[in-house]
């Protein structure tokens, strides 16, 4: 079972690992997409496209669906999740940074009050 | 996530505005003069850049805040360092500062921030523009290399949640 899970951790690194596959992530959280729209977008080819979205799905990041003869993408559940949990490290840095600001402010606040007594 | 230990300080908001736009919000309960101080003087700003929770220091920090002037801040990173660096592109006191991020490969980003006082609190708005939709997810100067670090352990935590059922 852990063998399976490290794989799985492998599968979810590789599939992040790649400024393209994460800007395709990135676009399908804001719409679904056909493989031939993503293609065009980053400027590749439908083959090289096919391949990264192979290795999203693989992970569980994306989703797809044959409808007629266009292949629709959407994020997955871990696409999903993936993504709030990308915003949330972004609120706790900045969440962080703001408690430290705080601090300094309070010790500015406290200085120019004994500089306002003098 | 674990919102118990911020209780007793301001909320801090994140928002996605636009595919390359990213939004904070937060009230600072003190005058906008004091914040903007805290964000324009680098022995000042050094302090809550880097928040401590982080456990990493700036090796230096120099911050020339006016039209057309530079900063950089170091980090150490691994066996090596890290640099950030950019331009003031406008410096208007108390109110309003904006600056690019030219460390990336992929172009610059630029940073606005706002300061608006209302009865002595001051509302802090920072927008993250960013050189394109691919960028936001790798990170910048903003998101620092941990946001990405953190994504990673937070999907290890899920992965891990997974083995324990």
């Amino acid at each position: 079972m852990v063998q399976y899970s490290q794989a799985h951790i492998d599968a979810s690194f590789g599939a992040l690992s790649d400024a393209t596959r994460r800007g395709v992530l990135e676009q399908l959280g804001r719409a679904d997409a056909s493989i031939t729209a993503l293609a065009e977008r980053f400027h590749m080819t439908l083959t090289g496209m096919k391949k990264h979205v192979a290795v999203l799905e693989q992970a569980g990041f994306v989703s797809t669906e044959k409808v007629g003869r266009v292949r629709t993408c959407k994020l997955g559940m871990r696409g999903l999740e993936a993504e709030a949990a990308w915003i949330e490290s972004y609120r706790q840095l900045w969440a962080a940074r703001f408690d430290d600001l705080d601090l300094v402010v309070e010790e500015l606040k406290r200085k120019e009050k004994a500089n306002g007594c003098k | 996530m674990d919102v118990s230990k911020e209780s007793d300080t301001n909320p801090t908001g994140v928002e996605r505005k636009s595919e390359r736009e990213l939004v904070v919000t937060r009230t600072v309960n003190a005058p906008a003069h004091l914040v903007f101080e805290a964000w324009t003087k680098a022995e000042l700003f050094r302090r809550w850049w880097v928040p401590r929770s982080f456990g990493v220091t700036l090796l230096s920090c120099e911050m020339d805040v006016r039209v057309g002037g530079q900063y950089r801040l170091v980090f150490p990173h691994e066996d090596s360092t890290m640099e950030f660096f950019g331009t003031y592109l406008e410096v208007t006191p108390h109110s309003r500062l904006v600056w690019t991020s030219e460390e990336g490969d992929g172009g610059k980003t630029i940073t606005t921030v706002t300061f608006e006082e209302t009865a002595g609190k001051t509302l802090v708005v920072l927008s993250d523009l960013y050189p394109s939709a691919a960028a936001v997810e790798t990170g910048s100067t903003n998101a620092m290399p941990e946001a990405l670090e953190q994504l990673d352990e937070l999907l290890v935590s899920l992965e891990s949640g997974v083995e324990a059922e």
